[in-house]
């Protein structure tokens, strides 16, 4: 089996528009959730979000490229623009047949589909744009990434909620693996940030209206976000022989179905998903320093997730520390996992652990080092990123620092 | 004076054509001007809009359309053509 490591990566979302202005924010601890700034806003019992602000999209793309581009398709496209660029890599020849794209999204162009519904429901009109097809289709951003990197290997996208990143990442390293692709860019995004996507979160009852707590006993929900990371997994030999910088080792991934509920989790598939990760990476509990948690800051995830951890990692889970970045940029639904796992690998190569911001009282059923408020410095060698969807789908990855 | 219909037209093309309206001639096609198939149903979507009319085309058949976009004076003589048809319905 070929190694897989990571040669590039770029973002945008609340915290920052670039990697560099992401990673400061969480060793600062920083919250990128605020006011929501969309359109019925007061309509809304969710008024808050962790919404990519300031941002033009006429200062990155033409008139041409922003008829066809939804909001997640232009984040994607700018986060990909990074990463591809510190990766160095030029997909020509060869390489761009062996090279392809594999993104998770959730939604789609979900404010393509507010506002052309608006046209036809709310503004009467029979008539929408030629492009709302084009436009909102899930596997819009796969399509523009491999477009504009002249990327013809495989390329498709990945919709499991909010697992939908990590399943696409776990795509992307075994295709490298399995020697079926050099070169993979992967990650993915969300945007749906518009009264329609709110609205329907609201509907669920499990959205808090001011903060997002994890593991905090006060803790009263999820809030969402919205963005984009695009990272570049590569085949460790062509990384090496280009003599590119390394970031980190992608060496293990699990999936599985809780086969149950359709929105509550299950602890003992979440132990497993940990449990199969570490076997396909080969890593002891032990070698494990630290957990990127899919802590949404709802009741029933994280209770649910620290008890995984403590059946997955056995007495371990006491000495290594798991937090969740969510607490910052709010949860990126298909783009969450990508986003998070900047966090990691700035743990393996920066040796920082981002915290749980917002965390204000311990609850004894999530009594694991939480890394509240404050992030850390640690030496960690080998960390895992959770994901648990609704719809029971969980996808865990494991990492090795280089 | 108002725009005329011509006027309104080329003003479309144009902009779809990344072009000055000058340089959007009568006898051009739209292959001359660069517009693709997609840059077309735009133009279409943009010509219903201005006019409040609408235009029979279906993409998957061109040439079979009643709307004939094989130059910029046959476009608008289409168009006239559906204001003139269309207006007081």
């Amino acid at each position: 089996m070929k190694r897989v490591v990571i040669t590039g990566q770029g973002t945008v979302n609340a915290l920052g528009m670039n990697v560099p202005d992401t990673l400061e924010a969480m060793r600062e601890g920083q919250c990128g959730i605020g006011p929501l700034e969309i359109r019925d806003v007061d309509r809304l019992a969710i008024q808050i979000g962790g919404q990519v602000k300031g941002y033009d999209p006429g200062a990155e793309f033409n008139r041409q490229q922003i008829v066809l581009y939804d909001r997640f398709t232009q984040f994607t496209l700018l986060s990909a623009r990074e990463a591809i660029a510190q990766s160095g890599l030029n997909f020509i020849g060869d390489l761009a047949a062996r090279s392809g794209v594999v993104l998770g999204n959730s939604g789609g162009g979900m404010n393509t589909l507010d506002e052309n519904y608006r046209t036809v429901y709310e503004a009467g009109k029979n008539r929408v744009h030629p492009f709302v097809v084009p436009k909102l289709m899930n596997n819009a951003a796969a399509s523009h990434v491999s477009m504009e990197f002249n990327l013809k290997g495989p390329t498709f996208t990945v919709a499991t909620a909010c697992a939908s990143s990590n399943h696409a990442m776990g795509q992307a390293f075994q295709f490298i693996r399995s020697g079926m692709a050099e070169v993979m860019i992967t990650g993915g995004s969300e945007s749906m940030l518009c009264f329609g996507g709110v609205k329907a979160w609201e509907g669920l009852r499990v959205m808090s209206k001011d903060a997002c707590r994890p593991f905090s006993a006060n803790r009263n929900g999820m809030v969402q976000g919205e963005g984009a990371a695009i990272f570049v997994f590569e085949e460790y030999e062509h990384a090496k022989a280009r003599g590119a910088e390394i970031i980190a080792e992608v060496i293990g991934f699990a999936m599985t179905s809780d086969a149950a509920d359709i929105v509550m989790p299950s602890k003992q598939n979440a132990a497993r998903t940990m449990e199969l990760a570490m076997r396909d990476a080969g890593v002891n509990p032990e070698e494990v320093g630290y957990i990127n948690a899919h802590g949404t800051g709802t009741a029933a995830n994280d209770k649910t997730e620290c008890a995984a951890v403590a059946d997955a990692l056995g007495h371990h889970a006491n000495d290594l520390m798991i937090s969740s970045t969510k607490s910052m940029h709010g949860h990126l639904i298909g783009g969450t996992g990508a986003v998070e796992l900047l966090a990691c690998t700035m743990a393996l190569k920066d040796r920082v652990i981002a915290p749980t911001i917002g965390y204000e009282e311990p609850d004894p059923e999530c009594a694991l080092d939480v890394v509240p408020n404050t992030a850390r410095d640690a030496e960690v060698d080998v960390v895992l990123s959770n994901a648990f969807a609704f719809g029971g789908l969980n996808a865990v990855l494991a990492l090795r620092r280089v | 004076m108002a725009e005329s219909v011509k006027d309104k037209v080329i003003a479309i093309i144009a902009e779809q054509a990344v072009l000055e309206p000058s340089d959007v001639k009568d006898d051009a096609s739209l292959e001359d001007l660069g517009i693709d198939s997609l840059g077309l149903v735009e133009a279409i979507f943009a010509i219903e809009e201005t006019f409040d009319i609408s235009v029979p085309f279906n993409a998957n058949e061109p040439e079979k359309s009643e709307f004939d976009v094989s130059s910029i004076s046959a476009i608008v003589s289409a168009v006239e053509k559906l204001i003139a048809e269309q207006s007081g319905s």
